[in-house]
């Protein structure tokens, strides 16, 4: 799972409601793998709206990854920005381990880079 | 002859005996795919979703369809075994362009949130099989076609959220046979404000298959 689809993940379980607690979903015990791929500065610049920002800089700070603190004023022209972007979104893929939702404490596994979001009939 | 059909050879794997494999059902979806393929690429599609991705066929050839236009395609299925074997199909028949990730969950959930309003392409082949019930979900295997009355009860708890899940200008694709009720689908999407209509229909054994696509204002 690329860290993009992280970004997009967030705790559902029946009231587990504060957005501050169950997004982003914090990593814990995590394999991450680094695998190239073409970069598309364009497909950049038009994912770059659909990412929480904030989100995206606490996830990767928390895995050690490089990120600039606040998206330039012109992405499409910062050579290194969007490197440094595709490289964080695209490249970076967690293999195993689990996202723990601070709000509810539950926990989401993470096996051979597919996220289990399933949840049991009481948490729905 | 359009785009190669995505292979799913290592579907015969022991692994995968519970994902469903290609079928007719299947191949009418791709059709429609590469038919809408000038439009689909138009419209520059960021985000596209696939619930109930099953073997990934559909996953792997929209990126071929899309290609060399990039985007992201998060494929989910409640089946494990789903998941790994569209990992695998996305795997065996790269798209280079798009980036493809796999999700275990129901529909769209704990994404669809963060994604209401920014799903560009959303597609579902859904269990649509009348059967009772109880058949819904009862198996692995039955989750893939099991849809109780009028094969629409899985496919009706999705439908009122499809609207509001759609980007601007949005599409919808999904799969149907007669007993579902096609027409009544349409309009109730239509009262959500997307334009649908039924774009391709086809003869399978007893199914009479058709795909209704929806696009969002």
């Amino acid at each position: 799972m690329r860290l993009i689809t992280h970004n997009m993940l967030k705790c559902h379980v029946k009231n587990c409601t504060d957005p501050d607690r169950q997004f982003p979903l914090r990593f814990k015990d995590v394999q991450l793998e680094q695998i190239e791929a073409e970069r598309n500065d364009e497909f950049l610049v038009r994912m770059l709206p659909r990412i929480d920002w904030p989100a995206l800089l606490k996830t990767t700070k928390e895995l050690g990854i490089e990120l600039p603190e606040t998206v330039p004023d012109a992405p499409a022209d910062d050579e290194g920005f969007l490197q440094a972007l595709h490289t964080a979104i695209l490249e970076t893929h967690v293999r195993q381990g689990t996202m723990l939702c601070d709000g509810c404490s539950h926990e989401y596994k993470i096996t051979n880079g597919i996220a289990n979001m399933l949840l049991a009939e009481h948490e729905i | 002859m359009g785009l190669p059909t995505p292979s799913t050879a290592h579907l015969s794997q022991e692994k995968y005996e519970t994902v469903y494999e290609p079928a007719e059902d299947t191949y009418l979806l791709l059709d429609a795919l590469e038919s809408d393929r000038l439009q689909l690429q138009e419209q520059t599609p960021t985000i596209c979703v696939e619930i109930g991705s099953g073997s990934g066929c559909v996953s792997a050839f929209l990126a071929q369809v899309l290609d060399p236009h990039h985007a992201l395609i998060l494929s989910t299925d409640i089946n494990p075994a789903a998941n790994m074997a569209t990992q695998e199909t996305a795997a065996s028949n790269k798209c280079d362009g798009c980036a493809s990730d796999q999700i275990r969950t129901r529909f769209a959930q704990a994404m669809d949130v963060r994604l209401c309003g920014k799903i560009d392409v959303l597609l579902f082949n859904p269990p649509y099989v009348v059967t009772p019930t109880e058949e819904i979900d009862a198996t692995a295997e039955a989750s893939a076609w099991a849809g109780g009355r009028h094969g629409r009860e899985v496919l009706d708890i999705l439908l009122p959220n499809v609207a509001s899940m759609l980007a601007p200008r949005g599409r919808f694709y999904l799969v149907v046979i007669e007993q579902n009720k096609p027409e009544d689908i349409i309009a109730l999407l239509k009262g959500d404000g997307l334009d649908g209509e039924r774009v391709l229909s086809r003869k399978a054994g007893r199914e009479h298959l058709s795909i209704l696509r929806f696009i969002k204002a």
